[in-house]
């Protein structure tokens, strides 16, 4: 019998080339994703170097972060958007990579469209120039965040020089109540292990709530582990991914199928596997949770009182100050009926047809509050035509709220959608940092889908629990 | 001061110090969207992002940020808090940094990303314990004009306030000291073991064995 291994082990150990004379590890990469905000530096250096892209069949590009939302139309009116754009599909022409583009029908957030392709599978590493890409774990795959040198690094070898983390296996135990939502999850982890708490580690998701999520659950899940400081985060393959994965323009077809599913499967955590450590939180006591602060971690319950200063650890007190004074929101109080001015359904952490269907349950129910501002942003094209299918657009209009194309939107605010002044966004995305949606003064509230909507339409933060 | 290539710092010979003025700038978790707003990433070179480093804090401090601090002018050394550069990959935030005039970064931790993302440019992360790291604000704080030496090769800190331990990795200590931190030459060197790799991965060959 082999010594049980975590996948996290297995996939390293598969596609390690070599051990570097400075200790880290030459990391063959199965799948390289890219788009146009961190890749066009990379290609530049690539020609500096005089070098080609080794494996021109394994990286896959999309435009996400600058495309516009209310129009996918060209060229774009902002110029500095549309020479990135022209860069990128002038490199993939060049180098003879796939590009997915708006009239391919297939365009999107690429951790969207890497799933819904077939493309993220089981086993493989992953990488990206884009600290998101933990998403692609929620597969089983090794999904590395990087640079734009990195990014040249994959292209010109398909390898990356790693450090090897230490894996840290998280067990959510027991069964969510209703209205809580993978989103709340992650919030919760964050909260209680840090925003820094990662650092250093992968972060391998298991228990009976992670076993029960679907792979969008999964997605949602993963995305975030970076903002708990763990660059990877991923979850083992079981028959929730096989079904996922079935069918897939890009996923093994025919007689493949059955060996791919039997490979995927050899490479899930053994019984028994060492994990450097554990962690195990309740799912029973997850609330529907909202961030207070500007960072992922500052956040609580929505009907927890947000930290009184006089609470908090004296070594934190300078960043809960910072943080409760930039969102002009007070110690000792809920967040539930706070007032809001924007709304947000959309990103790669909350972009997938199944957020849109919660969001739009929600919103069957009311009609936007007057004064806020709305977006709903499929995370791609096929997204967009799965929700059409559905009629979820007519649902979001009917209760007054803008459903637009697909693309990053106000996630962060590289394209034309961004808060104004000192705006308060209930917002599905990823980060509150200050500035990150637009606005040097706005402010971000991050939940769950279902939650933006019940905000929206309340015009207040509530609990989503007592609008369904 | 080093020469710069669209990279990072010329790599033609090593790195085994770092000396010059520090920069105090306090406050953990200070992310990647601070220290270069998104905005600024609607570009397709690194040319000019250094005049847009922590642009919007700095407008919103009118002029009171270390950045803008005439006493921190001319500073190449960074010092900051816990977890500085956490959120986004965007190697804009230590590119701008770098072109901002940054050669070094010494704090209490860093971002895996971003350090990472720094080594690939030749630029220094390097840690120091608490207590020596305030008492190093402490100092360059009161005498901003002190040349602070960060001795790579010894892994230490020297400034007013003493010489004191400085954290760097192994690997990274190495590649700085040999000049080897462009990744890409190291890779390329394993030649034919990368297609070796690939071969023995089932799903290469889209599992047709």
């Amino acid at each position: 019998m082999p010594p049980a291994k975590s996948l996290f082990d297995k996939v390293w150990d598969a596609h390690a080339v070599r051990e570097l004379p400075d200790g880290q590890t030459q990391l063959f990469i199965g799948l390289h994703l890219i788009h146009e905000v961190t890749s066009p530096q990379a290609f530049a250096m690539l020609r500096e170097m005089k070098l080609p892209v080794r494996f021109p069949a394994r990286t896959f590009a999309t435009v996400d972060h600058i495309i516009p939302t209310d129009s996918q139309h060209r060229p774009f009116a902002d110029s500095l958007a549309e020479e990135m754009l022209v860069h990128l599909e002038r490199s993939c022409r060049e180098h003879g990579i796939r590009f997915f583009d708006a009239a391919s029908g297939k365009q999107g957030i690429v951790h969207v469209i890497g799933p819904e392709l077939g493309l993220t599978q089981p086993g493989m590493t992953v990488a990206c120039g884009d600290s998101h890409t933990s998403t692609h774990g929620a597969f089983g795959a090794i999904a590395f965040g990087i640079g734009t040198s990195q990014v040249r690094d994959v292209l010109a070898t398909q390898c990356l020089a790693l450090s090897r983390p230490k894996v840290r296996r998280i067990e959510v135990t027991g069964k969510l109540g209703g209205g809580v939502y993978a989103k709340d999850v992650i919030l919760h982890i964050i909260r209680r292990l840090g925003v820094n708490g990662g650092v250093g580690f992968a972060y391998e998701y298991a228990g009976p709530v992670i076993e029960a999520f679907s792979m969008e659950e999964r997605l949602t899940l993963c995305n975030m582990s970076i903002e708990g400081g763990a660059r990877v985060g991923y979850v083992n393959p079981d028959e929730t991914t096989f079904a996922y994965l079935r069918g897939r323009e890009l996923a093994p077809q025919g007689a493949h199928w059955e060996r791919a599913v039997a490979w995927w499967r050899s490479m899930a955590s053994d019984p028994g596997a060492h994990y450097d450590e554990r962690v195990s939180l309740a799912g029973n006591e997850i609330e529907p949770t909202v961030t207070w602060g500007i960072n992922p971690g500052q956040a609580c319950g929505v009907n927890e009182p947000i930290p009184r200063l006089s609470e908090v650890r004296a070594e934190e007190r300078a960043q809960v100050a910072e943080a409760l004074e930039f969102m002009g929101l007070a110690g000792g109080r809920p967040l539930a009926g706070t007032k809001i001015d924007v709304a947000f359904i959309g990103s790669c952490t909350n972009g997938r047809i199944s957020d849109l269907r919660e969001a739009a349950r929600v919103a069957r129910l009311g009609r936007v509050a007057p004064g806020v501002r709305t977006y709903v942003v499929p995370g791609s094209q096929a997204v967009a035509r799965q929700a059409e299918a559905e009629g979820l657009p007519e649902v979001f209009r009917a209760a007054g709220f803008d459903w637009r194309e697909p693309g990053c939107s106000m996630c962060l605010a590289m394209n034309p959608d961004k808060l104004v002044g000192r705006e308060l966004c209930a917002s599905s995305s990823n980060r509150n940092f200050k500035g990150r949606q637009g606005s040097p003064t706005g402010r971000t509230l991050l939940m769950s889908p279902a939650m933006v909507a019940a905000a929206a339409i309340r015009g207040h933060v509530v609990d989503v629990r007592e609008v369904l | 001061m080093a020469q710069r290539a669209a990279g990072g710092r010329s790599e033609t010979a090593g790195l085994d110090r770092v000396e010059g003025r520090g920069c105090v700038l306090r406050g953990d978790d200070i992310d990647t969207d601070r220290i270069i707003p998104a905005r600024y990433l609607r570009c397709v070179t690194f040319d000019g992002i250094g005049e847009h480093a922590f642009s919007d804090d700095r407008k919103q401090a009118k002029g009171d940020h270390p950045l803008d601090d005439p006493r921190f002018r001319g500073a190449s050394i960074l010092i900051v808090g816990r977890n500085f550069g956490c959120g986004s990959s965007r190697e804009h935030a230590p590119q701008a940094l770098m072109r901002f005039g940054f050669e070094a970064f010494v704090g209490a931790s860093f971002a895996e990303i971003f350090a990472g993302n720094c080594t690939a440019l030749g630029l220094p992360c390097v840690t120091l314990g608490e207590r020596d790291l305030e008492a190093l604000m402490d100092s360059v704080s009161l005498d901003p004009a002190q040349r602070i030496v960060i001795d790579l090769a010894a892994r230490t800190l020297t400034s007013r306030a003493g010489t004191v331990a400085a954290g760097l990795r192994d690997g990274v200590r190495k590649a700085l000291l040999e000049g080897s931190w462009n990744a890409t030459a190291v890779l390329i060197e394993a030649g034919d073991a990368i297609e070796r790799t690939a071969a023995r991965l089932p799903y290469a060959s889209g599992f047709a064995t």
